[in-house]
């Protein structure tokens, strides 16, 4: 597997040819520079997994090192690859849906006048990403997980012309650069303690320096902790994701809702030893979640916008993702982000589709009827509804989010509350899922089509679909048959769930509610939602008080709770110190060395008999003090 | 011979000196200033004189022929500009001269 190097440095070799040529190439030639190295990419992992599966079991892991990357101290870093199946699930799902999702772009932004500058960006982000999953050391993970977030502010801010597109990308930068910074101070402390940073040897002695429960392990992964709620938008740091849906609909796809946002979850199984250390962090991380999952599901009731709905689903997997997480639910935490990735993605596509089709139209209540005017978009949209309604038996999104569901009650370090909490999430899910679904696509027409979708934007939306249905058969519950693949092929790397005993024997039962309850949902939305006859959809969530909508549209009130406390005491700080306090030192020494230039330049008066007084009354004063002192 | 102490000798330097200093401060037609700089070499080159007596070493003497050569170079010099000066201020009030000023 020596072409490992290959697969980030495609990507980014892509990002250099179209960055540096500044769109000079013609449209097709950036077209295929821009799709075909995410697809080469693309190609050269799913070669490189089969490698690997066939080395299984006999290696479980391999690194690949490059070159030195620094060596200063006592602190030795390489610029090396490390391989096991968690980083190729990432992999795959990133090039994967990544290249579909550049494919699609192709026909989404075809008419934009930055189309290089488009592809430059994305390409860079596929290759940050891949840094980040692939990294053998915590750094050169961190210059990912940076390079992710550069390109996700570069995008965001696409279309910059428009101001609220630049303050949302500089919200989303600055906000996740609050976790960063925790998590930054978590590695500074790891090198402190444990005196390396390569993530295996890390762990290793983390699991051998530290006793279970150990204070400095459990502030290690709450700090890590928190640059992965920074990443993943988990509260308090969610604020910034609804906003990031500015940005092309393809990036909310592949940065928002596919890949970035689950860094996060990647980052806390990567360093799962140092959190099960830790039975607070782990709690903390449940807590998280779980909190997440409800508040975003709320807000996702709301909305107006269509992508807006699909931001706050976004945060709310990723609350069950965290929930699952913090119970130890590894794989299956694991799981849900790749039937995440596909659906959401495969949500987020055909949205930009309705979008693209209704030339730009993202208010849910302006759409309605494009069943039949936009038919494959309504079957892929439908598909990917269901996944996240999780739909029982047939989608992706049922087997996944059963798995937590189960798992969150049967793990011994879950139990009934955060069951409860995951079950009313899943309710929330299906109805907020098909208010959508039904408000888009059902009742009378409200906007005409303009651009029906392409082929380069339909392929996409069918791949994905299909894959939102299949690829849950990877992993089913004990009783619905008990296939494994998923989970057993993760179990090099990650440690097996345990479950409690006592628990186990009600799967069955706590399977059946929940697929009740997806129904339930869907029929609830139903009932609420559906088009009545000859009215237009008004929103039944109107029966909700009006003070408790507005209260959730707006996000549970982060926003205006952010800026009293930190936006407008700092905004208060800068005018108070807009001549700069501190600079007055400074300029004070300017000042008093200008005055003193004055009152010397006076003695340079042209007269050169002063001059003459001056050299003789000096003269004389050396003399004198020569002589008498 | 009459020996004449060099106490006297440098007394006698030192108030041409003063003078031809006073004469360099009070007047301001440069002419005089002149005057008073070959004033203040004279002085100088006295006290090397009076000096080299005094330790019986021609030095002094040598270095009264020194002064000698500079203030006749610094003379013509001198004379160049104020040559300059009539003809570009029209004056020799050196305190019209101060063009030269920060």
């Amino acid at each position: 597997m020596d072409f490992l190097w290959l697969i980030p440095a495609l990507p980014l070799t892509g990002f250099l040819v179209l960055a540096l040529t500044a769109q000079r190439l013609s449209r097709p030639i950036v077209s295929l520079v821009g799709v075909g190295s995410v697809g080469g990419s693309a190609v050269m992992v799913a070669w490189a997994a089969v490698d690997f599966l066939r080395r299984m079991p006999g290696e479980t892991s391999y690194t690949k090192k490059l070159w030195t990357w620094m060596d200063v101290g006592g602190l030795h870093l390489d610029m090396a690859f490390y391989i096991d199946t968690l980083t190729l699930v990432m992999m795959l799902v990133i090039t994967g849906v990544g290249f579909f999702i550049h494919l699609y772009s192709t026909g989404y932004m075809a008419e934009d006048k930055d189309y290089a500058r488009f592809f430059a960006c994305m390409n860079l982000f596929v290759a940050a990403m891949l840094i980040l999953v692939m990294a053998e050391n915590l750094p050169l993970l961190y210059l990912g997980w940076e390079g992710v977030g550069l390109c996700s502010y570069l995008l965001i801010g696409f279309w910059y012309t428009d101001k609220a597109n630049g303050y949302a990308a500089r919200k989303a930068f600055v906000v996740t650069r609050v976790g960063d910074t925790a998590m930054a101070v978590g590695l500074f402390l790891l090198y402190n303690q444990l005196g390396t940073l390569q993530i295996q040897d890390t762990m290793s002695r983390a699991a051998t320096v530290w006793p279970q429960g150990s204070a400095t392990a459990t502030l290690a992964a709450l700090l890590l902790l928190g640059g992965a709620v920074g990443k993943s938008a988990q509260l308090p740091l969610q604020t910034w994701l609804p906003d990031a849906m500015a940005g092309p609909t393809p990036v909310s796809a592949l940065i928002h809702a596919a890949t970035m946002v689950t860094a996060g979850v990647y980052l806390i199984a990567r360093t799962h030893v140092l959190f099960m250390l830790s039975p607070l962090a782990m709690t903390v991380t449940a807590v998280i979640g779980a909190a997440t999952l409800l508040m975003a599901g709320f807000s996702a009731l709301v909305q107006h916008d269509i992508k807006r709905v699909l931001a706050y689903s976004t945060i709310s997997q990723l609350g069950y993702m965290f929930l699952a997480l913090g119970v130890g639910a590894w794989s299956a935490a694991v799981f849900h982000l790749v039937t995440h990735a596909f659906f959401k993605a495969l949500l987020f596509l055909c949205a930009g589709a309705v979008i693209h089709a209704l030339g730009g139209e993202q208010d849910m209540f302006r759409m309605g009827g494009l069943k039949d005017r936009l038919p494959l978009t309504f079957w892929a949209f439908l598909t990917g509804a269901s996944s996240l309604a999780a739909l029982p038996l047939i989608t992706a999104g049922f087997y996944s989010k059963d798995m937590i569901i189960w798992e969150a009650y049967a793990s011994p370090l879950g139990g009934m509350g955060f069951w409860l909490v995951a079950m009313i999430g899943a309710l929330v899910t299906s109805l907020y899922t098909f208010r959508m679904m039904w408000l888009t696509f059902a009742g009378p027409v409200k906007t005409p089509v303009h651009h029906p979708p392409g082929l380069s934007m339909t392929v996409p939306l069918v791949v994905l679909a299909v894959l939102s249905l299949l690829a849950g058969f990877m992993e089913t519950p004990r009783t619905l048959g008990g296939i494994h693949a998923f989970s057993s092929l993760l179990h090099s790397c990650l440690p097996e769930t345990v479950l409690d005993h006592g628990r186990e024997a009600h799967e069955m039962l706590f399977e059946i509610i929940a697929a009740v309850t997806a129904l339930g949902g869907i029929a609830w939305a139903w009932v609420l939602y559906r088009p009545k006859d000859g009215s237009t959809a008004e929103s039944p969530a109107s029966r909700l008080p009006k003070s408790l909508q507005r209260f959730w549209l707006g996000g549970w009130g982060f926003d205006g709770l952010y800026d009293r406390l930190f936006v407008r005491p700092y905004l208060a700080l800068a005018h108070f110190d807009k001549n700069d306090v501190i600079d007055r030192v400074f300029s004070a020494i300017a000042q008093l060395g200008r005055s003193g230039h004055r009152v010397l330049s006076l003695t340079q008066n042209g007269q050169l008999r002063s001059y003459i007084w001056g050299i003789g009354l000096g003269a004389a004063a050396v003399v004198f003090m020569v002589v008498y002192l | 011979m009459l020996t004449i102490p060099t106490s006297h000798g440098l007394l006698l330097a030192g108030i041409i000196f003063i003078l031809g200093l006073v004469c360099v401060l009070v007047r301001r037609n440069i002419i005089f200033i002149l005057l008073g700089l070959e004033i203040m070499f004279n002085a100088a080159g006295l006290a090397f004189v009076v000096a080299g007596a005094k330790w019986g070493q021609p030095d002094g003497q040598i270095m009264f022929l020194f002064i000698l050569t500079t203030a006749a170079a610094e003379v013509s010099i001198g004379l160049a500009l104020v040559f300059g000066m009539v003809h570009h201020l029209h004056t020799l009030d050196i305190d019209q001269a101060d063009g030269m000023k920060g």
